[in-house]
């Protein structure tokens, strides 16, 4: 008896020590739990003004649902997911819009206000437009992408109404107000604590959201966590259903996947195709992937560096790269292929879409004797560390199979801090990467990364008149409404860059997001982070 | 004592001197440029020399280290540029948060290494002392990181015993006033039972995965000094006196085995606190060791630099306490000091 009695005291103490905290969750803690959102994802922003200095692309998702834009994008649905619709926009901060022939006039929502209880005046955004020309780096860059260039551009009408005036006829002007760079700040509760060094602010929204959104941070632990709650007064949508979003950073994969699995993480983004994979076949959590707006993971080669200046090598390198294998081996199918088009397809006018490359070796070979190459030569292959998992074994793939047609290439592998510095150099032979554009349009894509003025993203540093004609042709005629001259010219620049393959495009990839069955309400953003506002937990 | 105390002070004085010139150098050796990976992806160059001239990266090696040093003296170790902090702050939240994990993971390490070190000296070549080499071979061979997965795979994902690998605090909880900055301690203090609870159940896997690696280094060391003590004549005579062997071993024996395995105890330690950036990485952790990494990573120096310097004050400050308490343990150091 008294063993019985020990024996049982024991289980009880055994149960006690060992079942972990949900065991002792009290009902009202089930209740939050009910109400918040738990995202985990391998990092956390470390800025959380999308205007600041070097702010990171988690950064920009807390800016996205923190802060409102005069407009936002309308939904469409694109294979059973809720989709930006790029070409159509509703009011957010603004109750109506009107687009003139050279300026667009803006009327605020008059009961608007800020977290701190002021209202959203035309000085507010004023101010906030100004300041993304002004501070430089991104977001002015992303501004002039719009031709959105001089504070003088923005005009005050009366409290509740701004005009924007155009410097040119652009039709990336509209599209580039809705992107997460023109946000509205709280100009009067900013301007407070700007100092004479300082004078926009930037040290107090660093740290701090002064802006109108569904969301506000309150309370944010660099790499560790951000906790935001919802703003009950928002007025630039439907009210969230989500009260509050936790936001933890854990950066091992593997737990991030048993965290999704045993049902304690609602939301994470950012795993493995592998685990994707695996946990879509699994069945018990909604797999969601969705191909990047016009971005692509590609293989460029610097044609200012012999022997990659002659096209025949580097169409022998495009007939070398051991696509299926890629796609198979590294990304277990997730992303769409842009190799393989079939010989007599025609060109289309979108962006991206596939060459007509395939593996063919023979080919690759009389190509490289043709160029002078028979026996091929050496080089080095570069990538960004911070995106090894895909990196890694894509570089190792295409070693092996450039050695075939006698291209001995060393892999450099660049910390993720000074990828960004070493791909600014323009002095890599060759290497790979990811490129996507937030506006959706081909000439956009094309402006940065094979336009001839060069921008950083044109890491070819590939040259063309022709190719300069056409994308500037093709802008024209976009402002314009020119449809035969706008296609005409888009289909030529992509023939022409499609033919001097300065980069090869490999896939796009996709944007793979898993969530609990009873979340919902997930929509793809051309930034394609998470917008909190429409998630529902059932 | 007091006088061997503050001759290790001043002992002291030099290297820490040498670390301050050292990690300045040092860090800015690192390949990679800080001002063009804070400019953005899109910056020109122009951009990118003004984030170069605002970071005071423009200025000759001499001003820099001048500027450094002055703002060391006002105990200023300047901001991350990756977290946006200051770097005092960060290490201030950072710290305990390494420290309470690391000395947890040495206590339960301690409680295991020192009997079975014990156990396998005084039967040499027994059955336990083949598991003591098993287990410590086992545990120092096993990556730290693969410990800590399997650990999580087992009692978290497959048992659900142990709590989410998510930090030092369950989503619900809010974080104890900081006291000491050890969580355990600060929710006792503060009378928060449940805080206390949930705050170990974190700190449980993460501690036992330190643990199981520095078992290794202490178990041996125990074994190997207590072998060394137990040949010797003072425990022949013990024994012949027919004193009991617990008498023998504990009272006699490991007071006189302890001074080694202190020092171990100390080395581990400190390695352990800079060295758990894996545990950290598994754990989610914020402790300092990560910390330290990330901002390597990004070229980021004004972290780095104080993370170098806060290590050597902690090595100096725990070599201090190592001999202090060596002269606590056995007399001869005291009085030949």
């Amino acid at each position: 008896m008294k063993r019985r009695q020990f024996l049982k005291s024991m289980t009880a103490v055994a149960a006690g020590s060992m079942v972990p905290a949900p065991a002792i969750w009290s009902s009202a803690k089930a209740q939050s739990r009910q109400e918040t959102l738990l995202i985990v994802s391998e990092s956390g922003p470390n800025n959380i003004d999308i205007h600041g200095v070097g702010t990171n692309v988690p950064g920009y998702e807390v800016s996205w649902n923190c802060y409102d834009r005069l407009i936002s994008h309308e939904m469409k649905t694109v294979n059973g997911t809720p989709y930006y619709d790029k070409d159509k926009f509703k009011p957010e901060l603004a109750e109506d819009m009107k687009i003139g022939d050279m300026s667009a006039t803006f009327k605020l929502k008059k009961k608007a206000k800020f977290h701190d209880g002021t209202p959203v005046t035309a000085n507010d955004v004023k101010w906030s437009l100004d300041r993304a020309v002004t501070v430089g780096g991104f977001p002015t860059f992303q501004m002039r992408a719009g031709s959105l260039e001089k504070p003088e551009q923005f005009v005050v009408v009366d409290d509740h109404t701004i005009r924007i005036d155009f410097l040119r006829k652009d039709r990336l002007t509209i599209p580039d107000l809705a992107v997460v760079v023109p946000c509205v700040l709280n100009s009067g509760l900013v301007k407070k604590n700007a100092t004479e060094k300082d004078p926009w602010g930037m040290e107090f929204t660093k740290q701090n959201t002064a802006g109108s959104g569904a969301y506000r941070v309150t309370s944010w632990t660099a790499g560790t966590e951000v906790v935001m709650e919802r703003n009950d007064d928002w007025l630039g949508g439907p009210l969230p259903k989500v009260k509050r979003v936790v936001w933890r950073i854990v950066p091992s994969a593997g737990n991030r996947r048993a965290l999704l699995e045993r049902g304690d993480a609602d939301i994470s983004y950012d795993l493995p195709n592998k685990d994707f994979v695996e946990l879509k076949s699994a069945g018990k959590l909604s797999i969601i992937s969705t191909p990047y707006s016009n971005g692509i993971q590609y293989i460029g080669m610097n044609v200012k560096i012999p022997p990659f200046d002659n096209p025949k090598v580097r169409q022998a390198v495009a007939y070398a790269i051991p696509y299926q294998k890629i796609m198979d081996a590294v990304l277990f199918g997730l992303s769409k292929p842009m190799f393989g088009a079939p010989a007599n397809a025609p060109t289309q006018v979108a962006w991206p879409q596939p060459t007509k490359f395939n593996t063919d070796i023979a080919k690759a070979k009389q190509l490289m004797a043709e160029a002078g190459y028979p026996n091929g030569f050496e080089t080095t292959m570069s990538f960004d560390l911070g995106f090894a998992g895909v990196n890694e074994p894509l570089c190792v793939l295409t070693q092996e199979s450039l050695a075939q047609i006698g291209i001995k290439v060393t892999i450099n592998k660049i910390p993720g801090a000074n990828w960004r510095t070493e791909l600014n150099k323009k002095v890599l032979p060759l290497y790979t990467n990811v490129f996507s554009g937030w506006l959706d349009y081909p000439e956009y894509f094309f402006i940065w990364c094979y336009h001839g003025k060069n921008s950083i993203f044109n890491t070819m540093s590939y040259q063309s008149k022709e190719v300069d004609a056409y994308i500037d042709g093709a802008v024209t005629a976009a402002a314009a409404g020119n449809k035969a001259e706008y296609e005409k010219d888009v289909k030529g620049f992509v023939d022409r860059v499609y033919a001097d393959i300065p980069r090869i495009p490999v896939y796009q990839p996709y944007v793979n997001v898993a969530m609990q069955k009873n979340i919902f309400g997930y929509q793809y953003w051309f930034h394609r982070r998470l917008d909190y506002r429409s998630f529902v937990k059932g | 004592m007091w006088s061997m105390t503050l001759k290790r002070l001043m002992f002291a004085i030099p290297s820490l001197i040498g670390v301050v010139i050292i990690t300045f150098l040092l860090t800015r050796a690192l390949p990679g440029d800080p001002a063009a990976y804070f400019a953005g992806p899109a910056a020109t160059q122009e951009a990118i020399s003004q984030v170069r001239a605002k970071l005071g990266l423009d200025k000759s090696l001499l001003v820099q280290f001048t500027r450094y040093v002055g703002d060391l003296a006002r105990g200023d170790l300047g901001n991350s540029l990756t977290t946006g902090q200051p770097v005092v702050t960060e290490i201030r939240n950072r710290l305990p948060a390494s420290a309470e994990l690391t000395l947890l993971g040495l206590i339960v390490s301690v409680l295991i290494a020192v009997p079975l070190g014990i156990l396998a000296a005084t039967k040499p070549d027994s059955l336990i002392d083949h598991a003591c080499r098993l287990v410590t071979t086992a545990g120092v061979s096993l990556p730290v990181f693969f410990t800590g997965l399997i650990l999580v795979y087992v009692f978290y994902y497959l048992l659900g015993w142990a709590p989410a690998p998510l930090g030092r605090l369950d989503i619900f909880f809010s974080t104890p006033p900081q006291i000491t900055g050890f969580y355990l301690i600060d929710s006792l203090l503060t009378g928060k039972f449940d805080l206390f609870r949930a705050a170990l159940s974190q700190l449980l896997l993460p501690a036992l995965t330190l643990a199981i690696f520095s078992l290794a280094p202490i178990a041996r060391m125990t074994r190997a000094s207590m072998l060394a003590v137990l040949a010797s004549d003072f425990v022949r005579t013990a024994r012949a006196s027919g004193l009991t062997p617990f008498t023998v071993i504990v009272t006699y024996a490991f007071r006189n085995a302890m001074l080694p395995v202190i020092t171990t105890l100390g080395m581990v330690f400190s390695f352990l606190l800079g060295a758990n950036v894996l545990v950290e990485k598994v754990f989610a952790w914020p402790g300092i060791g990560s910390y330290a990494v990330e901002a390597l990573l990004a070229s980021d120096f004004a972290p780095v630099q104080g993370f170098v310097l806060t290590m050597a004050v902690l090595y100096v400050a725990l070599n201090l306490i190592i001999d202090i308490l060596y002269g606590l343990i056995d007399p001869r150091v005291r009085i030949e000091a």
